[in-house]
């Protein structure tokens, strides 16, 4: 299963990722035409300063969401790429979703008094924050793959002194 | 996305993904995503608590550290721009001032006087007393008036206010945007937009209008200048596109924007002693001096010279693997060159103190010796020519026949052809009768965003069609000569019913055995003023103001900060303006909607953003329409 992975030693803080999120999320699909037509589209993931480090902070799509657990009125539920989603009209605003999110990543949108969270662009291969991102510091991985690159990554550097990035 | 619709151009971009040469067109994809906070105009560097960015939907940031709103920096931003295109233009004017004052006193024996008529004409315009007094002491009277019109002075620019309407200079002087100074408003502009000082958009974008003035005073006087030193330009046949550069001659392209060296150049290429030099080192066709961006255009329409490629596909000119030497002055010199000639054995060449490159040759330009320079230049040429790899060459079979080098004065004796008296008269009798529909300028780059002269070649299929007088000037030009937009053909085989008479009737009358072309050549970019004087003689032929006219302009691929000066004067010109790639300003609704609506009623022209160009051929047509409807004529 494909997973964002964050390497935050590469984010420059640019913030393309949340821009791409919000372009995506609009119902121009461009820069331009969203300003131009006057869309107000809201972020799903956040890049937050932690004393001077960048970090891009996004839903995880947890297996067993809080989030989904939380919602008493049936918005959230898990589709069949394992994407956590909304049935948007069945969101009700009682935000225990936004309390619940242990990353902080379902926001509260005041405008539309909904909860606003990612759906990891599931219409799209590639999500529009791994794409916008100039420095890939959101890469899409293989779940697997992460332990295993690790695992390779501990044995060169023991065995060998070598850094591997 | 294509990168190109120019055969030759493919080519050569064929060529560089087998090597593996990356080119700007590699580049721009390794670029990609680039940052939508830019694209919009949201980023502020102009201080140290920054960089600060405003999110255009509202849920983020909507003001810098220090308070700047979305209006501010926006509006900032593009002061910055056009304060650096007028720069640009001004510092080759000043450029152009100081030869001519070196040659009046004698100090630069290879800049004579060349048109004697220009150079009285512009001094009577600019108030010197000419009369039975030498040339040299009217040059040295004219570049040292030239040279005051950078500092700050208590009067407006003379090359401003002396060459448009009495309108115009009634509306400027209304909305408080006349310079004083060129290099004073630059200055201006950069403390207007440093931290803390205008934060009012609208003050701001009055502020970037007076710069783009100083623009166009420092592009007409670089026009200007140009012509008394080389020669007005007439119209003269050449070819255009890779297929020029010869496999049988040394090679040596000029490029970068000032005549200063190339025609330098071009004049010691026919020396004989250069010639044998190149004969025995195994090149029978001798020297071979083509063109590559808006210096190109100034040596093709002087001295005929081919022009090779233009600014975005200045690259592949190295990649024939036939180019010996490439000679740059300054302005759209891409640093890439550098590492692309290291891959062949062409010889890269800087002039020019300001503009130097990372492991290029460098030989210093000096005016009191440009001669000598240029054929030590041309003989560094020969020398790599003996290092060709005759593997590597390969040189696409493509050029276009070009009419280029239709100077105002030019159009103006055509015109005189037909009606000595009068020579306005029958352009203006045709643009009455309909047989003109109106008249657009194009101007302007090609860029990376758009497969190089689509937006060129698609709206002016279309504007020729409905019987519209396209002009160009730049890296426009380039465009239009390389797909022979500029030949006599292209009038039978494009231009509308009405269009094709006045062309033909004109063409024959001047003794070209045919029609003139569609397209007329007016020049490189510094040249944009050479249409507005032609927009200028018709307007007070008429007793009606700029911003009366069926003439507008287009960009539609534009890439430059001078290109944004130029169409910020040009909206202050009164001329609808199209620009075919989304400036770096929606990020703001204020200035978006001053410079697309506001500026109309304060100027009468505004800017039209079309990246689709068949829909802007269109828009700019219904501009005519209703200017046509405005003047009582047929729409």
């Amino acid at each position: 299963m494909e997973v964002i992975y964050v390497r935050p030693e590469r984010c420059m803080g640019c913030r393309s990722c949340e821009m791409g999120c919000m372009v995506q999320h609009s119902k121009a699909k461009s820069l331009a035409g969203a300003i131009l037509g006057g869309e107000r589209p809201r972020k799903r993931l956040f890049v937050e300063d932690a004393d001077g480090s960048r970090m891009p902070v996004l839903c995880r799509h947890c297996e067993d969401a809080p989030c989904i657990k939380a919602c008493i009125s049936g918005c959230l539920y898990k589709d069949e790429k394992g994407f956590v989603r909304r049935h948007k009209e069945k969101c009700i605003g009682c935000w225990s979703c936004v309390m619940l999110c242990p990353f902080g990543v379902i926001t509260a949108d005041p405008e539309n008094h909904i909860a606003v969270k990612c759906d990891r662009c599931h219409k799209l291969d590639v999500p529009a924050c791994v794409a916008s991102c100039p420095t890939k510091a959101l890469v899409l991985r293989d779940v697997e793959q992460i332990p295993a690159e690790k695992r390779r990554r501990l044995a060169l550097s023991e065995t060998t002194g070598r850094e591997v990035a | 996305m294509e990168k190109s619709i120019d055969k030759a151009t493919l080519g050569m971009i064929a060529k560089s993904g087998r090597q593996k040469i990356p080119l700007v067109w590699d580049r721009y994809e390794r670029q990609k995503p680039q940052c939508g906070f830019g694209e919009a105009g949201l980023c502020c560097r102009h201080c140290m608590q920054g960089p600060c960015r405003i999110d255009p939907f509202g849920e983020g940031p909507q003001e810098g550290v220090c308070g700047a709103t979305a209006d501010t920096m926006v509006a900032r931003g593009l002061a910055r721009a056009v304060a650096a295109g007028t720069a640009s233009h001004g510092g080759h004017a000043k450029h152009m001032a100081r030869t001519l004052l070196m040659s009046a006193e004698g100090r630069a024996p290879d800049y004579p006087v060349r048109d004697e008529a220009k150079l009285r004409a512009v001094a009577e315009r600019s108030g010197i007393n000419t009369g039975s007094r030498s040339t040299r002491k009217i040059a040295a009277d004219l570049a040292k008036k030239a040279l005051d019109e950078f500092s700050e002075k208590d009067s407006p620019l003379a090359w401003a206010a002396t060459t448009v309407t009495g309108g115009r200079v009634r509306t400027f002087l209304k909305h408080g945007v006349v310079p004083t100074g060129i290099d004073s408003v630059v200055s201006e502009m950069m403390h207007r937009t440093t931290y803390g000082v205008d934060a009012d958009p609208v003050n701001l974008l009055l502020g970037t209008i007076k710069c783009a003035l100083a623009d166009y005073a420092g592009c007409h006087m670089a026009t200007d200048l140009a012509d008394i030193l080389f020669g007005t330009p007439q119209p003269a046949l050449t070819r255009a596109n890779l297929g020029v550069i010869r496999k049988d001659a040394v090679n040596i392209a000029v490029h970068g924007h000032n005549p200063l060296l190339s025609d330098m150049i071009a004049q010691a290429a026919s020396d004989e002693d250069l010639v044998n030099k190149a004969r025995e080192a195994g090149a029978p066709g001798g020297i071979n001096v083509v063109g590559i961006c808006c210096t190109g255009n100034e040596v093709m329409m002087r001295r005929k010279i081919p022009l090779a490629t233009s600014s975005v596909s200045q690259e592949t000119a190295i990649l024939t693997g036939a180019l010996d030497a490439m000679v740059v002055d300054y302005q759209c010199i891409m640093p890439s060159l550098a590492g692309i000639a290291e891959c062949f054995h062409t010889k890269l060449i800087t002039t020019m103190p300001i503009a130097r490159i990372p492991k290029a040759s460098h030989i210093e330009f000096n005016e009191e010796k440009a001669g000598m320079q240029a054929r030590q230049i041309i003989s560094e040429g020969i020398s790599a020519f003996r290092q060709r790899d005759p593997k590597k060459i390969d040189i696409p079979g493509v050029t276009a026949p070009a009419l280029a080098g239709f100077s105002a004065e030019a159009i103006i004796s055509a015109l005189a052809v037909v009606n000595g008296e009068d020579p306005l008269k029958p352009l203006i009798d045709s643009i009455a009768a309909g047989n003109v529909y109106g008249v657009c300028l194009f101007a302007g780059c090609n860029t990376v965003k758009v497969a190089q002269d689509f937006n060129y070649i698609e709206m002016v299929k279309r504007l020729a069609k409905k019987n519209v007088l396209v002009l160009a000037t730049g890296c426009a030009s380039g465009a239009f000569a390389r797909h022979g937009f500029m030949s006599p053909e292209a009038t039978n085989q494009y231009a509308g019913d009405g269009l094709k008479t006045v062309l033909t009737a004109i063409g024959e009358a001047a003794g070209l055995n045919g029609p003139l072309p569609p397209v007329l050549h007016m020049g490189s970019c510094v040249d944009n003023t050479r249409a507005a004087d032609v927009a200028v003689a018709i307007a007070n032929k008429l007793g009606v103001d700029l911003d009366r006219l069926p003439v507008a302009a287009s960009a539609p691929e534009p890439v430059t900060e001078k290109a944004v000066a130029i169409g910020t004067w040009a909206v202050a010109a009164g001329l609808p303006t199209h620009l075919g790639i989304v400036p770096p300003v929606i990020g703001s609704k204020t200035v978006t909607g001053v410079l697309t609506k506001t500026a109309r009623d304060l100027f009468g022209g505004y800017f039209i953003v079309e990246p689709d160009p068949l829909k802007a051929a269109d828009a700019l047509l219904e501009t005519m329409a209703e200017r046509r409807k405005g003047l009582g004529l047929s729409a």
